[in-house]
């Protein structure tokens, strides 16, 4: 699999999906239309600052709330190229991997890295090294399973192949 | 080591004599759910797939109530988008405007959810149906495409919490207070990746009503699911609704639980979830300084129910909203609107100043039909209060009952029914 480096943007504990794309953007489901709102309610500036391959990095429950697919779509649509955090909500957590945006759980990262940083993740070790700081952290290696519909670009093109 | 009620469902529908937590399987789909915003994406995602159409047209439910009737020209797009979907594929549990409902009030009334099944739904709230013993959670829209086309989707196995409820409560105290006792108690991911598995005698003094509210918010403690164990109440609804086969799994008795609560049901209080989490709680005793509001919900997947408009009309019967109160009332389906329609409750909603609207989830998540401008408060008996979940990221939504609801939205500020004069 391929490996991601970019800026972070740091967020806290309970990022919902609600803040990541208010429900009032979700009459659209168009990829670019959702991306251009994503993050507005907790980051204004989110939108015009992101950059291809950036990285978002989060504490404790990032995605809680509503089942809205939208979420990572929106992030993903975005240019980011994968999402750190302590812990993920459950459901979050399926969709990202079901369409094919890769996320990894790291305590340490979570907490340790800095808005700004420039950080890259490999994701077959789950490897996260700091370039910034210079550190490294080991990220939560998906289970075969799951890696198995991140290497298909997501569970659709997973289902087709079998 | 034995398994959890939920533990138990999985295995039986993975074909495994045993599963344990953290396994990963395939279990076979019973019904699968979508609504308006939903829908439209997992269709999309269907058509990406190489499948003949869906895996059983009388196994999957699609019902638009979000943003119904269509709020603007692209929900209503999104809305024929499902309704195509829907005819195309013959589906026979397509609910449109005059039969829908509020999906998570509508398919247990519907005889859609009974014990022992298995139900995905692209929406979080899916949890809901624990109360009549199945297993039921949220999934996304691509899980509920792969749903609908293979009839399959893939679990981790949760582990459980177990909540032993004991007690009777007082009055002014519902479900929904025990549920935001319970999250104030254990955090927003309290019960991440978990089951939340309810048990005990004190069971039996919670309305089915009380039930649906408990399970459906057992996603704002993060948790995979909410279930009940089938007593003769949840049989008695199970068979007045429903003419599906049944089943109706027990806990083992040494299943093994990561936590064990005990909440006892008499001590409890009437509780409200402060900005802007559902675990900020309070109870109306811890509430010193006067919260002047300026509008009310009443309604929604977590208390749009007859009980819940009953206790409402209770407390507004022969009173009157204050003085530039907006007080919504929003009756979660057809058949809950006309009974409440039968019983007077209408009349004394509107007799007490607030208006009822056609099932919806409009001002929930900020939809329609309620949205707040930056600076107000709402007293809502919804689920969530995050920032700008009604509408302006400077407005404030604290979650409470119905009870507490209607007697705010008399005084005008944060109140119980108890302290009405």
């Amino acid at each position: 699999m391929k490996a991601a480096k970019g800026t972070v943007f740091k967020y806290g504990d309970n990022v919902d999906t609600d803040v990541i794309i208010p429900a009032r953007y979700l009459n659209s489901s168009d990829p670019a239309e959702l991306a251009a709102h994503c993050m507005e309610d907790i980051d204004k500036e989110f939108i015009q600052k992101v950059q291809k391959g950036d990285i978002i990095v989060a504490t404790k429950n990032f995605g809680c709330g509503s089942s809205r697919e939208h979420a990572p779509i929106a992030i993903k649509a975005a240019g980011v190229s994968c999402v750190i955090a302590e812990t993920f909500a459950r459901i979050f957590y399926r969709n990202a991997i079901n369409i094919g945006l890769p996320i990894i759980e790291c305590p340490e990262a979570a907490k340790d890295i800095c808005a700004g940083d420039t950080i890259e993740v490999n994701f077959d070790t789950g490897v996260i090294s700091d370039i910034t700081k210079g550190t490294t952290y080991k990220g939560q290696a998906f289970p075969e399973f799951m890696q198995k519909i991140i290497a298909a670009e997501g569970l659709v093109n997973y289902i087709n192949q079998q | 080591m034995g398994m959890t009620m939920t533990q138990k469902i999985l295995a039986a529908h993975a074909g495994l004599e045993k599963v344990e937590a953290g396994q990963l399987i395939e279990a076979d789909l019973d019904l699968v759910l979508g609504n308006d915003i939903t829908s439209p994406v997992a269709i999309k995602e269907m058509e990406k797939m190489n499948v003949d159409g869906v895996f059983d047209k009388d196994k999957i439910a699609l019902v638009p109530d979000h943003f119904v009737p269509n709020k603007d020209i692209k929900s209503a797009e999104h809305c024929k988008c499902v309704r195509e979907f829907a005819y195309r594929n013959e589906i026979t549990n397509y609910f449109e405007v005059g039969e829908m409902g509020i999906e998570h009030a509508l398919l247990p009334e519907k005889g859609l959810t009974v014990a022992g099944d298995v139900i995905i739904g692209a929406d979080s709230h899916t949890c809901t149906y624990g109360a009549l013993g199945a297993f039921s959670t949220g999934v996304g829209s691509t899980d509920m495409a792969a749903g609908m086309a293979t009839g399959k989707a893939w679990f981790k196995v949760p582990s459980a919490i177990k909540f032993n409820i004991i007690g009777k409560p007082d009055k002014w105290v519902s479900g929904k207070d025990v549920i935001l006792h319970i999250i104030g108690m254990i955090g927003v991911d309290g019960a991440l990746y978990k089951s939340m598995e309810f048990v005990g005698e004190g069971i039996q003094n919670l309305s089915m009503d009380d039930r649906f509210t408990i399970a459906n918010m057992a996603i704002e403690a993060g948790g995979k699911n909410g279930i009940f164990p089938v007593d003769e109440l949840a049989l008695t609804y199970i068979k007045e609704h429903s003419a599906k086969a049944y089943t109706v799994y027990e806990a083992d008795e040494d299943a093994v639980y990561d936590a064990e609560y005990t909440i006892d049901l008499s001590s409890l209080r009437p509780t409200i979830a402060f900005p802007h989490l559902p675990e900020n709680t309070k109870t109306i005793d811890e509430i010193k300084e006067d919260i002047a509001i300026n509008q009310v919900v009443i309604g929604s997947c977590t208390n749009g129910r007859l009980d819940d408009l009953r206790t409402a009309a209770e407390v507004l019967k022969g009173r009157h909203v204050a003085k530039g109160m907006r007080c919504i009332v929003i009756p979660a389906t057809q058949t809950i609107y006309m009974q409440a329609m039968e019983e007077g409750l209408l009349k004394t909603f509107i007799e007490a100043g607030a208006v009822v609207s056609t099932p919806t989830c409009g001002p929930c998540l900020g939809g329609y039909m309620g949205i707040l401008a930056a600076g107000e408060r709402c007293v809502s008996t919804t689920n969530r209060n995050f920032v700008g979940r009604m509408g302006h990221v400077d407005s404030e939504i604290y979650l409470a009952s119905p009870a507490v609801a209607a007697a705010s939205a008399v005084t005008g500020k944060i109140s119980c029914p108890c302290q009405l004069s």
